[in-house]
């Protein structure tokens, strides 16, 4: 991956908005990427949590909200848990989910569930998935 | 002894087995269960974000009803409406602001809500309110040679100011197995997530982390495996079906509600543990230890 670095993207507004929404200090990371050696879901990131905070920092908007991480993220808190600079990495995660919500961009299809899965899918887990992918 | 009771959604139909075994359990030892007369879903996760309180309106109105029906603490059995519940009650009570602007929002109710209810989860009360000692002996049909490795998931436990154990290696099901006289197996995936709402999309996660975390607590001799979420629950149990298809060489495993272990233990009957809505059959391992 090309990524081009600039003063512009990291002074933009999106890293104040981040940081707004997360409640979180995205410069005291320190990158020892405890975060990532912990979280279950990896094998199915392209971003990992440490480089999604180290893009945030950075102002690296357009590659983190086009990001496949931020939906595989399952907010198990396992990284907050476990940073040692008391980050909520969630948190950060769940505001770039929020960024893309709040503009109507959906990431559940709710009406691509069929008959039989809205059956079987007990309502804790439709109502959750709703919550954290849809506006 | 009488205690409010909080269900939450799923325990009202596909967790069904989980609410029978908790009230059996709960009045065999004594303790009788108010139900809210009424209530609503929590919302069932924790809004991260800093400037969305709108959905912690739907938590804090179920702990208004809990203070119009008299009580001063509720009581929930599935983890994740006992984290969003206890985790928006604190958030609002650490923030005198947000509180006066939900007041504000919530002007139709007649009662104001101060803070002033405390929410705790069904383990926490058999462990300081009942006392797993006081418990063990009302035990009638101990959990004899049974193998049980405890599942503790994500939200019993994390975050720390929510949960009521170590947040790496919690022991609070397992001293429970203990008590009730099982064999409690350690694993090492006891607080490693499900996967949880990523079921509903993309099953396929689901089949992953169920082989994992299945496969290793029966790599350690695990018979069946107990939970304290329907989520979790419905990951573990019903979501074997997909694990099968992708990892023809898993093995398949009872997965219990922890109340249910705790109904048999304590002789509730056979029709309050409903194993018909467990998808791996429990009884032929149940049946080989005489306990049902
Ligand atoms: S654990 Fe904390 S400090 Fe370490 S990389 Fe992750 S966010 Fe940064
Ligand atoms: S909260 Fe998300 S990023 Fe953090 S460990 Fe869990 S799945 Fe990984």
């Amino acid at each position: 991956m090309r990524i081009n670095l600039s003063r512009k993207k990291i002074r933009d507004s999106f890293v104040d908005k981040v940081q707004e929404l997360s409640g979180q200090n995205l410069l005291a990371c320190y990158q020892c990427g405890k975060c990532s050696a912990g979280c279950p879901a990896v094998d199915e990131m392209d971003i990992l949590p440490n480089q999604i905070i180290r893009f945030a920092q950075l102002g690296l908007k357009e590659e983190l909200l086009a990001s496949k991480a931020i939906w595989i993220c399952a907010s198990c808190l396992t990284c907050n848990a476990r940073c040692p600079k008391g980050i909520n990495i969630a948190e950060v995660i769940e505001a770039l989910r929020q960024i893309l919500l709040r503009n109507r961009k959906d990431h559940l299809k709710v009406e691509k569930l069929s008959d039989k899965e809205k059956e079987e899918i007990p309502p804790i887990a439709l109502i959750c998935s709703m919550r954290k992918f849809t506006s | 002894m009488k205690i409010c009771y909080y269900p939450g959604c799923t325990l009202k139909n596909h967790a069904k087995n989980f609410e029978d075994s908790t009230i059996c359990s709960l009045n065999s030892i004594g303790v009788e269960v108010e139900e809210l007369s009424r209530w609503n879903c929590c919302g069932t996760v924790f809004s991260l974000t800093t400037d969305d309180l709108i959905h912690h309106i739907a938590p804090i109105r179920n702990l208004i009803r809990v203070k119009e029906a008299n009580y001063n603490k509720v009581m929930t059995v599935c983890a994740m409406c006992f984290n969003t519940l206890k985790r928006a009650n604190e958030r609002i009570k650490s923030d005198p602001e947000s509180m006066d602007i939900l007041n504000n929002f919530m002007d139709r109710e007649e009662v104001q809500y101060e803070g002033d209810v405390q929410v705790f989860h069904l383990l926490e009360f058999l462990k300081d309110e009942i006392g797993f000692e006081n418990l063990a002996k009302k035990v009638v049909k101990p959990l004899k040679k049974l193998k049980i490795a405890s599942y503790y998931g994500c939200l019993l436990v994390r975050p720390k100011e929510i949960g009521f154990d170590d947040m790496e290696n919690p022991t609070i099901l397992d001293d429970l197995m203990e008590i009730l006289g099982a064999d409690s197996v350690d694993f090492p995936f006891k607080t490693e997530c499900c996967g949880a709402y990523q079921t509903v999309d993309k099953p396929e996660i689901i089949a992953d982390r169920t082989n994992r975390i299945l496969t290793s607590a029966k790599d350690r001799g695990a018979q069946m495996v107990v939970v304290s979420c329907p989520l979790c629950a419905f990951n573990l149990d019903q979501r074997q079906k997909q694990t099968v298809e992708k990892y023809p060489e898993f093995k398949h495993i009872p997965v219990l509600y922890f109340t249910q272990a705790l109904a048999i233990a304590l002789g509730c009957p056979e029709e309050t543990l409903r194993f018909d809505l467990n998808f791996i059959d429990p009884k032929p391992i149940l049946k080989e230890k005489g306990l049902i």
